[in-house]
């Protein structure tokens, strides 16, 4: 069970993220998308996913990442991520409930460059009882 | 036409091992259920599954071809109803439809959804682009 304590507790990510233009041209290839010049809408979730699953791999947070399937995906972007963005996560568990025994996390991911928000994702994530 | 209720050609992507594979290692997802059978099966599943943030992304394919590049797009949501199931040796599709639902100005606000194998695999999903 996720530790209640842990519900409105914002977590930073360590580190910068530099998005290198290989890395945009390889997702737009899985996607036969040819316009490179800036990362696709779904593209954030590869810095976002990491950096969320790792703060909620923190035992004292307590959720079992084993058994999370993701329910719900959001995205706003201010503006689309190019190559060379140096973008610092910072991730937020915006709300919790239980029900049927399944466990409903809400965790708002956001991106920023320097003091710029770039994208802000929501997922759901869903702990199967 | 851009006007309520115009609903958007329908499109069919397909999704094989290969796929997953390629998009295990862009988005650095590399969970054994989008690759490994015996594993997937191991947990409860069918057959491999495809990440959900690929069916994702191929819907958000669709998106910016309507709107005419990744630049437009402002925002864009969905959940994901069923796994979409990739057994060896297949391509399975993932048929994506939508209509427009609002305007207001340039801002164009489509409804959209996916199934494969004729199950609904994607849906309550908004995009939010300008056009």
């Amino acid at each position: 069970m996720l530790n209640p304590d842990s519900v409105g507790r914002t977590f930073h990510g360590a580190e910068e993220v530099t998005v290198t233009q290989s890395q945009i041209n390889d997702f737009c290839a899985v996607l036969s998308e040819n316009d490179t010049t800036v990362a696709p809408p779904t593209f954030s979730i590869r810095i976002t996913l990491e950096q969320s699953q790792e703060i909620l791999s923190n035992p004292e947070i307590g959720l079992d990442w084993t058994r999370v399937v993701h329910g719900d995906q959001r995205f706003e972007i201010k503006r689309p991520i190019v190559a060379n963005d140096c973008l610092k996560c910072s991730s937020t568990i915006e709300s919790y409930k239980v029900s049927d025994g399944n466990e409903f996390v809400v965790i708002r991911s956001d991106l920023h460059a320097a003091d710029q928000l770039v994208v802000s994702t929501w997922s759901t994530l869903v702990v199967r009882g | 036409m851009t006007t309520v209720g115009t609903a958007l050609d329908e499109k069919v992507f397909y999704l094989d091992r290969a796929m997953l594979k390629a998009y295990a290692d862009v988005s650095g997802d590399q969970n054994p259920i989008h690759q490994n059978e015996e594993f997937a099966k191991a947990v409860g599943l069918p057959n491999v599954i495809a990440h959900g943030m690929l069916t994702m992304a191929l819907v958000g394919k669709y998106v910016t071809d309507f709107a005419g590049g990744s630049e437009q797009v402002k925002e864009f949501s969905g959940r994901f109803m069923k796994p979409v199931v990739v057994p060896v040796d297949q391509k399975v599709d993932l048929t994506v439809s939508g209509n427009i639902v609002a305007v207001d100005g340039n801002q164009i606000t489509l409804e959209l959804s996916a199934t494969s194998a004729g199950v609904k695999v994607f849906a309550m999903s908004q995009a939010v682009i300008i056009k």
